[in-house]
């Protein structure tokens, strides 16, 4: 039965026919979307903070309004993916659990400090671009709400990538001073960023398997090669430069080399050892352990206009 | 220094390097608000479409929540909420049952019928 049912799952795959909540799926299937997209989810919410960072120090009142929406706009990207993630069986309490735990992971980038205002510049062209990168081709994932998800999630993403090369390219344009702050800026977060893809390819029987369930349709280092190409290109509209001496066209390849992923680092900042972990999950904890009493005297508020409505 | 990397995708950190291999649902909500499902008009004259779901202590709460979560961009003019335990849905295992009705009856499209070319307007 089981057998069965597992090939009529993976013909509707096949055949690009979307699984919905309450369709038969394999656990695994249904267990690796849950990781997938709660860790996408806490993401999107700790990805506020390195930028939440920023918003009373905008240098101007345009800035900070921009800024604003855009770190609205991560937590709305969050709670698509919460609810996406719920529609699997898990409560978003217990997802906020795992988070605060620390037994569920979000995306190492977050990890790093954002020391100067023209980080706000790099964290939308590097950051958000590689996670779009990585997110378009999600759009078309197997699973209909996470899919569904993506496409509001890029759609909005656009704008964040785009603010992020226009503080860029004003900076560029600016004194001696705010072009060095650029720089100093790309040079920091470019690594962190190419590491956002995760490790290089492999044999490994769990990637053949998320391939051939379509919950993703392209490897890390396709995604990866599609980036540093898009950014080499790009970074010379800034006049600024890639910290990689190693990054050059290859003319036979039809894309660029680059030099060799510290990926000591990326498992360092994985395994919590990062600049910022201790920092951002603790404020996340503390924004949920603050926000309790709001909960409940609104559940109380609720219960008591319900009581009302009966009575009368 | 050698990792047993396995593959691994944005927003997915893997389960050996995690601790995070056992998803546990084990289903006991706490204090949860209710789930809401939302449906938004997006203009005058188009109906109500479903947006997604929030969370949210009543529904005035729900409304507010879903003119946040889901219009930042002017995405609608009017939303509906629902809370989640009120939609009833048909069963995706007794699909083939519940529309085989409709399976044989070709006859209910236009397309069915061959009309000579003369025919206009038709």
């Amino acid at each position: 039965m089981e057998k069965n049912m597992e090939t009529i799952f993976q013909d509707k795959i096949d055949k690009e026919i979307r699984i919905e909540p309450k369709d038969w799926m394999p656990e695994k299937y249904r267990q690796t979307l849950i990781r997938q997209i709660s860790q996408h989810a806490h993401s999107e919410i700790i990805g506020m903070l390195p930028e939440g960072n920023w918003i009373t120090r905008a240098p101007s009142l345009k800035r900070k309004a921009i800024l604003i929406a855009k770190v609205q706009d991560e937590a709305g990207h969050g709670l698509y993916l919460y609810s996406a993630a719920e529609t699997l069986g898990i409560s978003r309490d217990e997802m906020y659990d795992q988070l605060h735990s620390g037994k569920a992971k979000y995306s190492s980038i977050f990890n790093y400090p954002t020391l100067s205002w023209a980080d706000m510049g790099v964290v939308g062209w590097l950051v958000d671009g590689a996670a779009i990168m990585n997110q378009v081709p999600l759009c078309r994932s197997s699973f209909g709400p996470y899919a569904r998800a993506m496409v509001r999630v890029c759609k909005e993403e656009s704008f964040h990538q785009r603010q992020g090369f226009e503080i860029l390219y004003v900076l560029s344009k600016g004194t001696e001073a705010q072009r060095k702050m650029a720089q100093d800026a790309i040079n920091r977060w470019w690594w962190p960023s190419i590491m956002m893809f995760g490790p290089k390819d492999d044999e490994s029987p769990n990637s053949i398997q998320s391939m051939k369930w379509k919950i993703k349709r392209f490897s890390n280092d396709e995604l990866r090669q599609k980036f540093i190409d898009v950014c080499a290109e790009q970074v010379k509209v800034l006049g600024f430069t890639l910290p990689d001496k190693d990054l050059k066209w290859n003319e036979e390849r039809g894309h660029y080399d680059f030099g060799e992923i510290n990926w000591d680092e990326f498992w360092q900042v994985i395994a919590g050892n990062g600049p910022c972990n201790k920092e951002r999950l603790d404020a996340r904890k503390k924004a949920w352990a603050d926000g309790e009493w709001v909960r409940a005297a609104a559940t109380a508020h609720a219960a008591k206009k319900a009581a009302k409505r009966t009575a009368a | 220094m050698s990792y047993s990397i396995i593959k691994l995708y944005y927003g997915d950190y893997g389960e050996a390097k995690n601790g995070a291999a056992d998803i546990s649902t084990n289903n006991t909500p706490k204090e949860e608000w209710p789930l809401w499902e939302i449906f938004i008009r997006s203009k005058q004259g188009l109906d109500h479409k479903h947006a997604g779901s929030l969370h949210a202590a009543d529904a005035a709460m729900a409304i507010e929540n879903a003119r946040d979560v889901y219009t930042r961009r002017m995405e609608g003019v009017s939303i509906w909420a629902v809370e989640s335990k009120y939609i009833h849905a048909s069963v995706p295992e007794e699909a083939g049952s519940l529309y085989d009705p409709a399976n044989d009856k070709a006859y209910r499209h236009p397309t069915f019928y061959d009309l000579p070319d003369e025919v206009k307007y038709m």
